[in-house]
């Protein structure tokens, strides 16, 4: 069973690679729309990414409202 | 198609239709790639009916009021055909709006009953101000076995044996109660009678008609004025399928249009660009000489398909690429923001005509749509048969306010004769919206006269609604300003919001003061965040009642500082 911290540095490290930006220039608490320049349905794609990796399957919903890394990390933590 | 002239009402032109197609397909829900719901019209009555009856039972009455605040599902439509069976009224709620908007717009609509998804009912529950709603009666579905539902009843319960009386209602009774924005200072519920609805439907459907066998697929909300009509009312008086999917991952999209072979679909401009953005991408992946191949097939095309569509020619030249879209595709709906013509143009030169079009809740749905006769990017259509359209004081470009007149165009705002009187003028809607008229009859939009922003997701934002994420904040005063009314834009293009701050004496903008407005702008959902800050140098100009002059305001702003002066957040 993964760590809660474990989680968040496992999305990190995806995020930066699914939108081919450095590991390094996302936090936690980076809001992503912001900060990788997305929009709410290329967060979406990053969810079914994320979805593939941590084999759990998260409705739309769970992401409304949820714009930075660590709450995101806290939905997935908690269908793991 | 049902001749709608024959109905006074909503309700009575679906019971129709019901018996008219018995053997026809009118829902399939999906849930990524599980179908969970396929019904008949057959089928459908055999669920609404049992539900009006116990809303009926339950003392919901003729002009009663009900909300529906769920995702696209069956359930939505179910339930809404059994409100309109018994007479009552739609309020249908955006159900991306926070739980605490949601209480204030059911506070707002007076609504009796409320019908809600689990997962929204739970948000409201843990609201603030929840133990002070009024809603009598609360029906959530798919709600899990043991949870807490606050008193509400199971949607899935709640039916009755025997046939419930149908009510019929007059072509002017009111319909529904729309939302179009604002849930600020001041809810603009747009009072829509059944006389708007029927005449809608049928000139929408005098251009863009719907049969037995033709699939539509649901990714607007339902609520929305666009896909009420076109994902609902339209297709059912037709006999036609509504194709609903519980995702909008664009994954799943692409799938369902394939899996179910869909003939129309309207989207909002962020999705048709995200699919725009997945072609061009797997177009790069190509070989050269694939490459040029479709390039060649694009151009010869664009030759075939010059004065009008094509689909049968299109669909032989790109086989693979009308495949990716289901092979039966007719034409793609969008409108309601600013969609860039060469994201239309991509598309029409694959021979999958997007039709642009042009409305607002006020007016029913739709005002302009273009005819493909022929095709053109850079416009957003023509009148539909029915609405008139004219201009109010042409500048020397031929540029001025849209208004309208049309059996579409709602009664009034509810509960704002104020707004009403402002809005409708002699029966004339005032758009806000500044346009002009081109050669062809077609209408070109150019910016706007309302302080409003429309996204890319066809939300419509008041700045003044946003304010209140900033309350307290530590400044002398503040306003926010969408861009595009500060600095008159020809065009719809680069839309945000401007939060414009006046400093107290001798205070500094620190890199605090920075932090807070940041902090706060991210507990806004992300459509409705400020884009950047400006700081103004004068005290804001107010009226005897301290309201803030926001058109002085904006004007002096505008004198004085370029655009350029916002500093991105």
């Amino acid at each position: 069973m993964r760590t809660a911290d474990q989680t968040l540095d496992e999305i990190l490290n995806l995020a930066a690679a699914h939108f081919k930006v450095s590991r390094e220039k996302l936090t936690p608490d980076d809001d992503f729309f912001k900060t990788l320049g997305i929009d709410s349905l290329q967060a979406l794609d990053l969810l079914t990414k994320l979805e593939h990796h941590f084999h759990v399957e998260l409705p739309d919903y769970e992401m409304q409202g949820v714009s930075d890394f660590r709450t995101l990390a806290g939905r997935i933590q908690s269908r793991l | 198609m049902l001749d709608l002239d024959q109905y006074t009402c909503l309700g009575s032109a679906l019971r129709a239709a019901l018996d008219r197609w018995p053997n026809e397909i009118c829902l399939i829900e999906a849930d990524r790639d599980r179908e969970k719901v396929r019904m008949t019209y057959s089928d459908f009555k055999e669920v609404a009916l049992p539900f009006a009856r116990a809303l009926q039972d339950a003392e919901f009455k003729v002009s009663d009021r009900a909300a529906i605040i769920m995702t696209n599902q069956s359930k939505w439509l179910i339930s809404a055909y059994s409100i309109f069976y018994c007479g009552g009224v739609l309020v249908p709620l955006d159900y991306k709006l926070s739980a605490a908007e949601h209480l204030q717009l059911l506070a707002h609509s007076k609504v009796r009953f409320l019908v809600v998804e689990f997962h929204i009912w739970r948000a409201i529950m843990r609201t603030e101000g929840f133990n002070d709603h009024k809603v009598e009666k609360v029906l959530v579905t798919e709600a899990p076995p043991s949870a807490d539902l606050g008193g509400a009843f199971r949607w899935e319960d709640f039916k009755r044996k025997g046939e419930p009386n149908f009510v019929s209602r007059k072509r002017d009774d009111t319909a529904s109660i729309v939302y179009s924005s604002g849930t600020g200072g001041r809810p603009k519920g747009c009072v829509l009678t059944h006389e708007n609805y029927l005449e809608q439907c049928k000139s929408l459907t005098a251009w863009y008609p719907f049969w037995p066998g033709v699939r539509y697929l649901s990714i607007l909300p339902t609520n929305h004025a666009i896909d009420f009509m076109v994902g609902f009312i339209g297709p059912f008086v037709c006999g036609a399928c509504v194709v609903h999917l519980r995702t909008l991952r664009p994954e799943f999209v692409r799938d369902a249009m394939i899996r179910y072979r869909i003939t129309y679909m309207a989207l909002v401009p962020m999705v048709l660009k995200n699919l725009e953005r997945g072609l061009k991408a797997k177009f790069e992946e190509l070989s050269a000489f694939k490459r040029f191949m479709l390039n060649r097939m694009i151009g010869i095309n664009k030759l075939l398909t010059r004065q009008r569509p094509n689909v049968e020619k299109s669909r032989k030249l790109l086989p693979q690429v009308h495949q990716a879209f289901g092979g039966e595709l007719l034409t793609l709906f969008t409108g309601g923001a600013f969609m860039e013509p060469s994201t239309l143009q991509f598309f029409y030169d694959l021979g999958i005509p997007v039709a642009n079009g042009y409305g607002l809740t006020e007016a029913g749905t739709v005002l302009t749509v273009n005819d493909l006769k022929p095709f053109r990017a850079d416009t957003v259509g023509k009148p539909l048969p029915g609405v008139e359209l004219r201009l109010l004081n042409p500048d020397s470009d031929g540029i001025g306010e849209v208004a309208t007149h049309s059996k579409t165009v709602m009664s009034h705002y509810l509960d704002d004769p104020e707004l009403s009187a402002e809005t409708i003028v002699d029966g004339w809607l005032l758009t806000g919206d500044l346009g002009r008229f081109d050669d062809s009859g077609h209408l070109q939009l150019f910016g706007r006269k309302k302080n409003m922003i429309v996204t890319e997701g066809g939300k419509n934002i008041y700045p003044e609604d946003i304010e209140n994420a900033f309350d307290g904040l530590p400044v002398k005063e503040y306003c926010v300003f969408a861009a595009n009314y500060v600095w008159k834009a020809k065009g719809l293009g680069n839309e945000m919001l401007v939060l414009v701050l006046r400093l107290e004496q001798n205070q500094e903008f620190s890199s605090e003061l920075e932090q807070e407005i940041q902090t706060r702008n991210r507990r806004l959902p992300d459509f409705k965040r400020v884009g950047g800050y400006l700081i103004w140098d004068h005290d804001f100009p107010r009226t005897a009642s301290m309201k803030i002059k926001r058109t002085v305001l904006a004007e002096e702003i505008a004198k004085a500082k370029h655009r350029s002066a916002v500093t991105s957040l």
